[in-house]
């Protein structure tokens, strides 16, 4: 990755003030946790906000005004908040100090994040007599995670065969764009997905093309394809949308399916009441795994990936499923292009996608290249930048944008902590040259 | 570093000198024109190659004018009834908004006559946009040469600009030239902590640049619109309601650089001198040399008993700081439409302008000026032809980002033209420059979250 790394690397000897560095690395980073943890401490459960005796109310209904079902539940503010933020700190001094597995340390990690935020959450909302709506919190991050899912999919499957894919915030825009033009101007939702994913596509075929055949150097050319893909879009937004919005971008949204059962669930049934973008999104995150640790092709793509040269040599066609991947890939991107427009039924804007591609590309590097990782970081900072929205009527002393800068924050805090643990696909970003 | 792309610059140029040295000069005579004329026409002329590159990008973005004008897609109905209605009308399309561009950006006929003002509107409209783009190149340039891609440049000019915009509203008690100075010089500090940060997180911690700068930007950019600005320091009381920043006091300004009727400002002189300043870092300095030696091999230069830390983070540090004086020309300069003062898009999406401006210069300090000159021209010239023939200036956008393609694609524009792959050799063997970092093709020093495993 850079010095530190190499100096970490592969040869035996050094084997051993690696693993010295690793401790010392863990151990820094958990009294770093500790310390954040207690800093939160004093933060959330000894100020005034809390600290005479405000309770904080969680509302456990979609609709508040619905009769029956669940009533909200009170909590004591101070006595939950000290309660999770010491846990917290417990969590990051047993991660310092104790001799832990992996494993654990995955789940402690889990559990101080975890208290971190209801600790927070049950400060910002004590004495509110809204309270928060937990139902709606969780709508809102599982809606805003769908693209970020789909761009760290497209994303994922790029780099697992060897193409660095920096223009998902392009494809995004190129979908969102086609989607809803095809969508107003023939009427059909559904002529209007198709266009939008072929919009993707297109983007990720161009990427394919510069990066295999004409072997741009790959990060470049995403910056580069992404300044490309707002230039058309917002050109073609002024000449022909801003003009004719009625005829070109009407955008009339996917419709939700309820799900008969599952949508009747206390707390979580509203997850089961949306549209088909939404379910595709989470249904598409086990398939891709499936298909590339179960499958022939996923075997291959990662094999193409890892080490292109001895793909060759089995007789794998490097470029072939290079250029295949790539495009497919962009189907994917394209999907959350669409759902920005079509699944939000909202209009077409300039640079609509307002940095959600990169996101999409922290959430995978947050998520270790794995589709469950990248998942699970996705929805983390979905949760993030929707949370701003459930606070703005709490009247927290914190700004919104603070909480806007949460997954950017982390994602540097990730990329720093993990340094050289993190490892990308080997031959990601490297053209491949026969011969 | 078990890759075997790194010996790519090397091995070519031992090729090259390999087959160019045998056969020095037997049949040949040592001057022929015509070699010399078709060897022009080859895709390794890069001159030959960029010119046809913004030829090319010209034509797609007439294509996408006559395409997106409703009128004219009307009157491609009835084509074959009519071909001239079509033919007439899209060249009406593209003449009028390639000859308003020409008009802003350069000079427009009408003017012959008229005061040396008018005549030298555009061209220095042309130069204070050129302004900010210079400064970026050579940011992306000095990072560049360190195997280091910075996409931070939003990011670094804001700070920059949130600095040289505190000195220049709050600072007032400075005597007039040394306000300036010392806003100018907080400017370069705050690009240069930002983008030291990034170097600094990529040499002791082994995080990715190209990851960091990103999310760093978009910290940058939410900062300031979304808390600071409305922060009693910053927001200004006479624009309540808007997230706009108290404007900076007039000592701060930058001046007009040829008399108040022409729209440039001394950062231009900034720009140059900068320019001279990198050129010379690169030529000349120790740490210039390190920062070309850690680019093209950094095992290499870790073994010749480089510090590949150090210069990474000092490489970062310049970049940053070139970044910064885009933030003091876009707040204290005349591109500022606000009075002088900060508002949430004040980086007009220069950081990523920059990146297309070095690569067009291929991080060269001078080919990065030329660079920054045309792709100035093109946005003066746009924001000419938005007005006059409704042509939307994304356009520029489109057009910027084609000719930076193209370039870094020679092998298609060669395959568009039928150009001569290779030179034919005239018996004077190579003759190129040192070897640099290529912009485009390196596989080894820039490889996202990746790198030298």
């Amino acid at each position: 990755m850079s010095t530190a790394s190499t100096a970490t690397g592969n040869v035996p000897t050094t084997n051993v003030a690696a693993l010295a560095a690793d401790t010392r690395s863990k151990m820094i980073s958990g009294v770093v946790m500790a310390a954040v943890g207690a800093l939160a401490l004093w933060g959330f459960g000894l100020t005034s906000r809390v600290s005479n005796g405000a309770h904080t109310l969680f509302g456990l209904k979609y609709d508040p005004t619905q009769t029956g079902g669940l009533g909200p539940i009170s909590a004591p503010a101070q006595e939950v908040a000290l309660a999770l933020t010491s846990l917290a700190i417990l969590c990051g001094l047993v991660r310092a100090f104790a001799p832990i597995s992996k494993k654990i340390q995955l789940w402690l990690d889990g559990v101080y994040f975890a208290s971190l935020v209801i600790s927070f959450l049950v400060w910002a909302a004590a004495g509110s007599s809204v309270g928060l709506n937990v139902p709606s919190i969780i709508v809102l991050t599982a809606a805003g995670a769908v693209p970020l899912i789909l761009g760290s999919l497209s994303g994922l499957m790029c780099e697992r065969s060897g193409v660095v894919n920096i223009a998902i915030e392009g494809q995004f825009l190129f979908g969102a764009f086609a989607a809803v033009i095809t969508a107003s101007s023939t009427g059909s939702l559904w002529a209007g997905a198709i266009a939008g994913c072929l919009g993707g596509a297109l983007m990720c075929a161009l990427l394919a093309v510069f990066a295999n055949r004409y072997l741009i150097e790959q990060v470049v050319l995403g910056v580069v394809l992404n300044l490309l893909a707002s230039g058309v879009t917002g050109f073609l937004y002024d000449r022909v949308m801003s003009t004719n919005g009625g005829t070109y971008n009407q955008a009339k949204g996917f419709s939700a399916i309820k799900i008969p059962g599952l949508s009747s669930i206390p707390i979580i049934g509203e997850l089961f009441n949306q549209n088909i973008i939404f379910y595709l999104a989470y249904v598409l995150v086990p398939v891709m795994w499936f298909l590339l640790f179960r499958t022939r092709w996923g075997l291959r793509t990662r094999a193409v990936g890892e080490h292109p040269t001895a793909a060759d040599t089995v007789g794998i066609k490097v470029i072939g499923l290079r250029y295949r991947n790539v495009i497919t890939a962009g189907l994917l991107s394209g999907l959350g292009g669409v759902w920005l427009t079509l699944g939000l039924a909202s209009a077409f804007g300039k640079d609509m996608s307002s940095g959600k591609g990169y996101i999409a590309l922290a959430a995978l590097i947050v998520g270790r290249w794995s589709p469950i990782g990248a998942f699970g970081a996705a929805v983390l900072f979905g949760f993030a930048t929707e949370l701003q929205v459930a606070l703005s009527s709490l009247n927290t002393p914190i700004p919104g944008a603070y909480l806007a800068m949460a997954p950017y924050l982390v994602t540097i805090f990730v990329v720093a902590a993990m340094g050289g643990l993190t490892r990308p696909p080997a031959a990601s970003g490297k053209p491949y040259i026969k011969g | 570093m078990s890759t075997p792309e790194p010996e790519n610059n090397e091995a070519a140029d031992a090729a090259k000198s390999a087959t160019a040295a045998p056969k020095p000069q037997p049949d040949r005579p040592p001057r022929d024109w015509g070699v010399i004329i078709r060897n022009v026409f080859t895709a390794e002329n890069g001159a030959m190659v960029t010119f046809l590159a913004i030829v090319l990008a010209l034509v797609v973005g007439a294509l996408m004018i006559v395409l997106s004008s409703t009128d004219t897609m009307n009157k491609l109905g009835y084509f074959f009834a009519s071909p001239g209605d079509f033919l007439s009308s899209a060249w009406n399309d593209i003449s009028s908004a390639y000859s308003s561009l020409f008009k802003g950006a350069i000079f427009d006929p009408a003017t012959i006559s008229g005061t040396p003002e008018q005549f030298f509107g555009p061209i220095s409209n042309t130069l204070e946009y050129a302004t900010p783009l210079i400064f970026g190149g050579l940011a992306i340039s000095v990072a560049f040469r360190a195997g280091m891609f910075n996409i931070g440049g939003q990011g670094q000019l804001i700070v920059g600009a949130i600095f040289a915009s505190y000195v220049g509203f709050s600072w007032t008690a400075l005597p007039g030239l040394l306000h300036m100075i010392v806003a100018v010089l907080a400017g370069i500090v705050g690009g240069m902590l930002y983008g030291g940060l990034v170097g600094w997180l990529k040499a002791k911690r082994g995080a990715h640049e190209v990851i960091v700068t990103i999310m760093l930007n978009y910290v940058a950019l939410l900062f300031l619109g979304g808390w600071l600005l409305n922060t009693s320091v910053f927001h200004n009381p006479a624009a309540a309601g808007q997230a706009i920043s108290k404007p900076a006091s007039s000592t701060a300004v930058l001046p007009h650089l040829f008399g108040d009727q022409l729209f440039t400002d001394i950062g231009l002189l900034f720009a140059i001198a900068a320019t001279f300043a990198v050129a010379w870092f690169f030529k000349r300095s120790k740490l210039g040399f390190e920062v070309r030696a850690v680019g093209l091999r950094p095992s290499a230069a870790r073994t010749a008993g480089i510090n590949v830390s150090r210069v990474q983070i000092a490489s970062m540090l310049i970049s940053g700081a070139l970044m910064g004086l885009i933030g003091v020309t876009q707040t204290l300069g005349l591109a500022n439409p606000n009075n002088n003062s900060l508002s949430p898009n004040i980086d007009a999406g220069l950081g990523f302008s920059a990146i297309t401006v070095a690569l067009l210069g291929r991080t060269k300090p001078w080919g990065v000026v030329g660079a920054a000159l045309l792709f100035g021209a093109l946005q003066a010239g746009g924001a000419l032809m938005q007005t006059q023939a409704q042509v939307s200036i994304e356009i520029i956008t489109v057009i910027q980002a084609l000719i930076v393609i193209f370039v870094a694609a020679p092998q298609l524009v060669k395959e568009i033209f039928h150009l001569r792959a290779h030179k034919i050799d005239t018996g004077k063997g190579g003759g190129e420059d040192t070897p640099t970092v290529d912009p485009f093709h390196t596989t080894e020093t820039i490889n996202v979250a990746g790198g030298e495993e």
